[in-house]
């Protein structure tokens, strides 16, 4: 079933090209205020059944990057710049019509807050069915059965009675699971989550993420987990990108960025990790100062006014030079901090990990 | 439902009974002399008395209000007149005129028409013309055709109708001529035609309809312009669907819900006369009715023009709130 809705819409698929890959995405958008850099150049692979976490504060580019996948930046003022392939197809270029195709097919999305992305006059049954009668030619009857299956599968009681309720009489954490059912009814090789768990609490936060990955499996689709939390990283994703301002200022596999973090962003976003076996004397860290302005980003380093590290950095200037995004091994670690790599590993030994 | 709508129907008994008291005892609060008007030319204090015996004005004003309201509330009206000329006047029963004497429910059923066909046909060319102009200018935000629209919008607003409706009058009646002078008779459809019919009707509705139009042109735009931003137009969107469905299926399904509201009152408060319209292209309906019978000092008329109005207000009141529970299901009758 996967393999053949998949194969049937996508185009020949090119050799040696990863199932997704991003190249330098910009996404800019002219308002009367100037122009708001919301991405500035996102770059990452993602093959089939390997799970991807965008980490990163609000206004860090995060959810824009993941609309701009979906092309749904499309007839709006928003520029976007830069390659997105997906199975052997480039998104960017591709009209609104032909992408109208693979959305909710090929990639779905998973939204945050659903009771505000779900329409409140609709039947929950009816809002999961329509993209399934979109893209497959089948009867209303078929539809209705898979949706029922699905909603049985994200773990709704009574899934044939649920069918028939609205929105708003569904709980937060079943429409979440709904939310879920409604992005895998055509089986998408892509899944792109936005903040899946956000607004749940914790219990229903863990079943949620377990289903996801539980349906990973089966489907073996890619997922893309768009998140602040980095417990929901560490459980779920294989790489990761930090995002800062726009840019990504450290991307690697998820044990680079928790076990050998060099970017002090990252730093800070590791050290704000509530503990819970810490004593209890110690407050909450939290990173100094606001996110940029996406307007008048910094001309040197985006993280440059609230970085506390500044004074070990030799023959570059973090005010005035952006520093590029650099691997610093053989795998796929990159950082962009202008510290030199041997003294950003002393100083993660040295200062931060005993304070983690 | 059906508790919910009893409830309501009890509550509009109550505020019909509010309304008759406040209207019966505000036209006694003015100066007004209804036996002199009665009486006619060749008044004396004679005449006056007799009939103020006649037609009970000597009677406490709680007495009078009391006789009134029988005629509404008994099933079987009342009695009218003065010992040896008595008649039946049956339910319901709104007096007789002061100042021709004709039942004041006939006058009532003979003028509702003419404001029937006038606030309808004036609703659908309103209700066509605002909701698409606002939904183009929605769709197409910030460019020239939105502010076109957005442009005609203020001017139908500002523009009053009583100016409006006699320039139509001039230009299409007396200057261009393309539209016979207006023939009350011509006001029943279906004696005279739909042509006659049409001819008549065109320019009151163009008149009544020019400023709903232009509001519900701002209002459609307004709330599909928020629509459009919500959350689940962008899961629409990345469901796959056609630009089409996300617009009429899922955006203009919800702006239009505040519209059906509205509308439901803005046309029952019309049913009860448009005054204006009615007055500059000579329309027997409701609202000239009512004001004949306020010129008039005509107290059974006045209370029956009123009456008759509120009762389309308050019912209109109900049906919106009965029909969005319909629309939205979040809202729960109780």
């Amino acid at each position: 079933m996967t393999e053949s809705v998949a194969t049937a819409a996508t185009p020949a698929r090119e050799t040696g090209r990863p199932f997704l890959e991003l190249k330098d995405l910009q996404v800019h958008f002219p308002t009367d205020d100037g122009l708001v850099k919301a991405v500035n150049g996102l770059s990452f692979t993602l093959e089939r059944g390997k799970t991807l976490g965008i980490v990163g504060e609000s206004g860090s580019g995060k959810s824009v990057s993941s609309l701009a996948i979906m092309g749904l930046h499309k007839g709006s003022r928003a520029k976007v710049g830069g390659e997105i392939w997906l199975d052997g197809a480039e998104l960017v270029s591709m009209s609104v019509a032909e992408i109208r195709r693979l959305r909710g097919q090929q990639v779905a999305m998973i939204f945050q807050d659903p009771l505000s992305a779900m329409h409140p006059f609709y039947r929950v049954g009816d809002q999961l069915t329509e993209a399934y009668l979109v893209h497959n030619s089948v009867s209303k009857a078929v539809a209705k059965r898979r949706a029922i299956d699905l909603l049985d599968r994200v773990g709704i009681p009574a899934p044939n009675k649920r069918f028939d309720d609205y929105p708003h009489q569904f709980s937060g954490g079943m429409r979440q699971r709904a939310m879920i059912a409604m992005a895998l009814m055509c089986d998408p090789a892509l899944l792109i989550a936005d903040e899946p768990t956000t607004a749940l609490d914790v219990t229903v936060q863990a079943q949620i993420l377990d289903l996801m990955m539980d349906l990973q499996k089966e489907f073996n689709s890619a997922i893309v987990i768009i998140t602040h939390d980095l417990g929901v990283v560490a459980q779920m994703t294989q790489d990761v990108v930090v995002m800062y301002g726009g840019r990504v200022v450290e991307q690697g596999n998820v044990r680079d960025i928790f076990y050998r973090p060099e970017m002090p962003y990252t730093w800070g976003l590791l050290g704000s990790i509530p503990r819970v076996n810490r004593g209890g004397d110690h407050r909450l860290k939290s990173i100094r100062g606001t996110p940029p302005s996406l307007i008048n980003l910094p001309k040197g380093c985006p993280f440059q006014p609230r970085c506390d590290y500044q004074e070990h950095v030799e023959g570059h200037s973090c005010v005035s030079e952006l520093p590029e995004l650099l691997q610093v091994d053989t795998g796929g670690h990159r950082v962009r901090c202008h510290i030199d790599h041997l003294q950003r590993e002393r100083l993660f030994t040295e200062q931060i990990k005993p304070s983690l | 439902m059906g508790r919910y709508l009893i409830r309501r129907l009890l509550q509009t008994v109550v505020i019909l009974l509010v309304i008759s008291a406040i209207t019966f005892f505000l036209f006694w609060a003015t100066p007004a002399n209804p036996a002199l008007l009665i009486c006619g030319k060749d008044c004396n204090t004679e005449t006056v008395a007799q009939v103020n015996a006649t037609y009970g004005f000597d009677d406490p004003l709680i007495v009078q209000y009391g006789t009134y309201m029988q005629g509404l509330l008994s099933p079987g009206g009342r009695t009218i007149g003065s010992e040896g000329s008595e008649r039946e006047c049956p339910w319901p029963c709104f007096g007789e005129s002061y100042q021709n004497g004709i039942p004041v429910w006939d006058s009532i059923s003979d003028a509702f028409p003419a404001t029937l066909w006038l606030a309808t046909g004036a609703a659908v060319l309103w209700l066509f013309f605002g909701v698409m102009l606002g939904l183009i200018a929605a769709l197409r935000k910030g460019k020239l055709i939105d502010k076109l629209s957005v442009g005609i919008a203020l001017f139908g607003v500002s523009f009053p109708t009583i100016v409006f409706g006699y320039l139509l009058l001039f230009l299409f009646i007396v200057k261009l001529q393309w539209i016979p002078f207006p023939d009350t008779a011509n006001a029943a459809l279906f004696t005279v035609g739909p042509v006659k019919w049409l001819q008549f009707y065109i320019l009151p509705w163009i008149t009544l309809a020019l400023v709903f139009a232009a509001l519900y042109t701002r209002l459609t735009r307004a709330n599909m312009i928020d629509t459009m931003n919500e959350d689940y137009i962008r899961t629409a969107r990345a469901k796959g669907l056609s630009e089409r469905t996300v617009v009429f299926k899922h955006g203009l399904r919800s702006a239009l819900t505040p519209i059906v509201t509205i509308f439901g009152l803005d046309l029952g408060g019309l049913l009860g006369g448009a005054v204006i319209t009615e007055q500059i292209f000579s329309i027997t309906g409701l609202g000239k009715l009512a004001i004949d019978s306020v010129l008039g000092n005509d107290l059974p008329a006045i209370m029956g023009v009123v009456l008759f109005a509120a009762i389309f207000v308050v019912v209109a009141n109900i049906v919106v709130d009965v029909l969005y529970a319909f629309i939205d299901p979040r809202v729960r009758l109780s």
